[in-house]
Order: structure tokens, then C-alpha cells, then sequence
């Protein structure tokens, strides 16, 4: 059977909507397209029972005690945000210092580095070289000022995901709260709020097979109760946390995508492994000094990252057009800065700047994976027959003895 | 991020890739850029006793405009006089690829490295000539 181009391999940026997913949504756009804040007819009661269901399925995925620890955003960016902002306001009397780590989304970063304008403190964990937060680099930097710990539960570009219960054991015991932005490891990776000691979570539907913009923050009501306050005015909607009508068909299809992890996410899972683990053998057979970013026993199932030495990211994006990948290469952003959660490994920036993410998901097959395997390793032999480095690396010459022009 | 169609044919078909020579007293060599930066290129130049650039080979890592800025650079520079080469601007390298203002250094770049590869000829010239 012919490839068929492009060839989607970025699942960790967003994921096609499953057929599913797409199904159960559909009679909410026109038939059953009550405001779910309606209570005097019985289509506002369709669209509340609808997103009661929804709720149902999400708290169940990460089985939290009860579907109304479930507060609908508009994405994972908004659920970081109240939790961050929201905790920080309502706890200021208790303390001011948050604990987060440098390999977080943006989403966290830059709401920190406000949250800092505002009065907050805030300490930056740096990761091993493994991209991994250690649960003691945790509970050596709590205070009696801390309040907040926010780690992620698996890193957007090189999938490590982190020890969050041994982690969360910590905070318990300390009486401080934990968020997690779970938005990558949601389904794909074992989560459990209860279990994890997670007070706060962040999720988002378009990274597992569901609509974009909606989200969702998970906030614990007992043992602790969390407490926030509101960042959006209005209507009081969400207990009061998050005003603005409900996304009804999108809440409907957020809760088919959870259902549809819960049945489907351990086979899926495994699957996906499987093609991940084909693709790093092949690569890795075929590519000298193919260096894999971050930990692979503590990672995604469907992340690999990946530095092809003596080759820019970018120059490989192109040469394989017709394949989505990511990269951490500078010439990929606007800031010429190279990717900051590769920096934090220490990896290197001309590594960062060979780097490339393959993302693997539920439709990926294992034609997608050997057609792009054998053309990844066709592109870098070509790449590295016109680099600089890849000649004095064969000529024998230690690329860090050399004096760079830098520019 | 869309790419001019003439960066996208120069990086997909890279005009002389290749290495000369660095000991032939005829070959300058200039290499610029660092890998921490993203890119490096290598730009080297065969220069006959007329003056004239009869080759011209380049090897770069670096994105597809900055294969691209140093493809073309060669392709412009042979067959010119040393003093010609000399005198493109890293704005021409702009106009021809259509580069947008990120991908500025890439031409930046290429003109450091004729300018590198000529000092390094001239330098091997004049200490043959001491």
C-alpha cells in the first residue's frame, strides 16, 4: 500500500479528534444546544446532564473522589493560570513562595514569572541531566513560606515524565499543595490524583483525541479542600471558579475522549510503544552519534527526542517536508534561542539545535514508522555530507577545541 | 514557516558542496559562525595568479536559508575577481532568497565567509611573497 504524505508525527503538539469524539458531539451544536446554566427548561437540563456525563468520565480518568472536582476552562494554558494565580491570591496570607521547575510549559512559566512581579517568590528547579525533578530537590527547597509546588506530570519535548507520587508525598506531609500540568501524560502515562496526592490538575482535550478549546482543572475538594480565587469574572459559573458559559459540544466530546483512554489507553499505549521503541532502533542503527534527549526509562510512550549531530534541525524539517515533526532548534522559534528544556539538560546548544521530536500516537502505523526511519537516515547522510562539523568530526578534530566565530 | 521557493531549490539542490584543499597556497578558507549558534559555515576559494576565483565549494550546517545564503554566495562568487567578491553585500544575499528578517544572519553569515575566505587567501599570498 502507497505512504500516504504528510505523515503526522507530532501528537505531543495537538491530535486529530477521534470519529468518536466527533459523533457524540455533533447533536449538541444544533439539537440539543441548551446553555447549561439554564434551569427553567429542558434544554438547558440536556446540556447540564450532558456535561454532568462529561464530568463523570474526566474525574474518573483520573479518579478523582467526585465528577465536581472538575471545572471546565478553555485549555490547559487557562487551568495553569487559575491554579497559579488563583492559589496564590487566596493563599497570600499563608506564604508567597511557589516551587516549580525550569522544564515547565510556558503556560506555568510566564505566570510565575507574573506571579513574581506581584510579590511571589518563586524557585525554578533545575532537572538532572536526565530531565528528571528528584522528589528530595523538592522537599530541600520547601519553606515554611511555601504554599505551591507545580511539576509537571510529562515534559512536552522530551516526554520524561516525573515522579509525581513520591513527590506528592512530600507536599502532603509538608501541608502544601501540588499542581501538575498533565496535558501530555493524561491517558498515556499512569495518573491518579488520590493516589499521587495531586491537589490541582491541569488538562486539556486536543492532546488526547478531543476538541480544542476545552480544558479542564481538576481541584480537590477534600483532604485538603482546595481553595482559589477566581480569575474571570461573571456569571459563577464552575462553583464560582470560572465564569463563562459551558462549551457544551466540546465538554461532550472532552468526556468521549476520556471514556475512550479509559478502554482504549493501556492496548493504544502499548502500540505505540512498540512503533516508538521500531523508529529509535532503526534511527539508531542507521545514524551514528544519534543521541536520544532525556530519560527512556522514565518517558512517554510515544515521545522521541532525539539529536542527529552535526545536522540543524531546521535544515532536517525541511529535508523531510513531508513528515510533522518539531524541533528545538532556534531557527524554529522567533527568539533564535534554542529550546530552553533542552539547555536545562545540559545537552549542549549546538545538540539543541540538531534535535528533533517524533510525537506517535493512536494512528500511527508501522508503515509511518519505516518509511520515515529509512528517510530520516537518507536526509542526515545528506545533511552531514554538506556540514562542517561532520567533516572535522571524521577528520578527528574535537569540535570544542576549536575557536568559534561566534556571531 | 514558509520558505521563498528560491531558498527552498538552493537548499534542496546546494550548488558546490565540497571541500578544497586548505593547504594549496591558491585556496582561501573561512570559516565563521559557531555550532552553539546554529550555524557554521565553511566557504572556500580557488584563486587563479589572474585574480580570478575559478572555484568555489562550501560545506554548511546550519538551516535551509543559511544552506541556502552560502550555496548562492559560491554560485555568485565564481568566476568574479577577488575584488568583486569582495564587494557583495550581505543585503544582495537578502534580495535574491527573499529572507525574512529572522533569517537575516544567514546572510550576514555568507558575507563573513567570503570576507573570511578572502583574508585567508591574501594572508597565504603574502607570506609566500615575504
Amino acid at each position: 500500500m502507497a505512504i500516504k504524505l504528510p505523515i503526522f508525527m507530532d501528537y505531543h503538539s495537538t491530535t486529530p479528534v477521534d470519529p468518536r469524539v466527533i459523533e457524540e458531539m455533533l447533536p449538541y451544536f444544533n439539537e440539543k444546544f441548551g446553555n447549561a446554566a439554564s434551569r427553567s427548561h429542558s434544554f438547558g437540563w440536556t446540556a447540564e446532564e450532558a456535561v454532568d456525563y462529561a464530568r463523570e468520565r474526566i474525574a474518573k480518568l483520573i479518579n478523582a473522589q467526585s465528577e465536581k472536582e472538575i471545572v471546565f476552562t478553555s485549555g490547559a494554558t487557562e487551568s495553569d493560570n487559575i491554579a497559579l494565580k488563583g492559589v496564590a491570591e487566596f493563599y497570600k496570607d499563608k506564604g508567597n513562595h511557589i516551587i516549580t521547575s525550569v522544564i515547565e510549559h510556558k503556560a506555568i512559566l510566564d505566570t510565575c514569572k507574573r506571579l513574581e512581579k506581584e510579590g511571589c517568590e518563586v524557585t525554578y528547579l533545575t532537572p538532572t541531566k536526565e530531565g528528571l525533578i528528584e522528589p528530595e530537590m523538592v522537599a530541600n527547597a520547601i519553606t515554611d513560606k511555601t504554599i505551591l509546588v507545580s511539576i509537571m506530570l510529562a515534559n512536552n519535548e522530551i516526554g520524561t515524565v516525573q515522579p509525581l507520587e513520591a513527590i506528592g508525598k512530600i507536599t502532603r506531609e509538608k501541608g502544601v499543595l501540588l499542581h501538575s500540568d498533565a496535558v501530555q501524560g493524561i491517558g498515556k502515562v499512569p495518573f491518579d490524583v488520590q493516589k499521587m496526592n495531586v491537589d490541582l490538575c491541569s488538562i486539556t482535550a486536543h492532546k488526547m483525541y478531543g476538541p480544542k478549546g476545552i480544558g479542564a482543572l481538576y481541584v480537590r475538594r477534600s483532604k485538603p479542600r482546595v481553595r482559589l480565587v477566581a480569575q474571570m469574572d461573571g456569571g459563577g459559573h464552575e462553583r464560582g471558579m470560572r465564569s463563562g458559559t459551558l462549551n457544551v459540544p466540546g465538554i461532550v466530546g472532552f468526556g468521549k475522549a476520556a471514556a475512550i483512554m479509559m478502554e482504549d489507553g493501556a492496548k493504544d499505549n502499548a502500540r505505540i510503544l512498540a512503533l516508538r521503541e521500531r523508529l529509535r532502533t532503526k534511527l539508531q542503527a542507521g545514524i551514528e552519534e544519534a543521541i536520544v534527549n532525556g530519560s527512556m526509562e522514565h518517558r512517554l510512550p510515544g515521545n522521541l527526542n532525539i539529536s542527529f549531530s552535526f545536522v540543524e534541525g531546521e535544515a532536517m524539517m525541511m529535508a523531510i517536508k513531508d513528515v510533522a515533526v518539531s524541533s528545538g532548534s532556534a531557527c524554529t522559534s522567533a527568539s533564535l534561542e534554542p529550546s530552553y528544556v533542552l539547555r536545562a539538560l545540559g545537552v549542549g546548544d549546538e545538540m539543541a539545535h540538531s534535535s528533533i521530536r517524533f510525537g506517535l500516537g493512536r494512528w500511527t502505523t508501522e508503515e509511518e514508522v519505516d518509511y520515515v526511519a529509512n528517510l530520516v537516515i537518507d536526509k542526515v547522510k545528506h545533511l552531514r555530507n554538506m556540514s562542517p562539523l561532520y567533516e572535522m568530526y571524521k577528520d578527528g578534530i574535537d569540535l570544542k577545541s576549536v575557536q568559534w566565530v561566534a556571531h | 514557516m514558509a520558505y521563498s521557493d528560491k531558498v527552498v531549490e538552493h537548499a534542496e539542490n546546494p550548488r558546490n558542496v565540497g571541500t578544497l584543499d586548505k593547504d594549496d597556497p591558491n585556496v582561501g578558507t573561512g570559516l565563521v559562525g559557531a555550532p552553539a549558534c546554529g550555524d557554521v559555515m565553511r566557504l572556500q576559494i580557488r584563486v587563479n595568479d589572474d585574480g580570478v576565483i575559478e572555484d568555489a565549494k562550501f560545506k554548511t550546517f546550519g538551516c535551509g536559508s543559511a544552506i541556502a545564503s552560502s550555496s548562492l554566495a559560491t554560485e555568485w562568487i565564481k568566476g568574479k575577481k577577488v575584488e568583486e567578491a569582495e564587494a557583495i553585500k550581505n543585503s544582495d544575499i537578502v534580495t535574491e532568497l527573499n529572507l525574512p528578517p529572522v533569517k537575516i544572519h544567514c546572510s550576514v553569515l555568507a558575507e563573513d565567509a567570503i570576507k573570511s575566505a578572502i583574508a585567508d587567501y591574501r594572508a597565504k599570498k603574502a607570506a609566500k611573497e615575504a
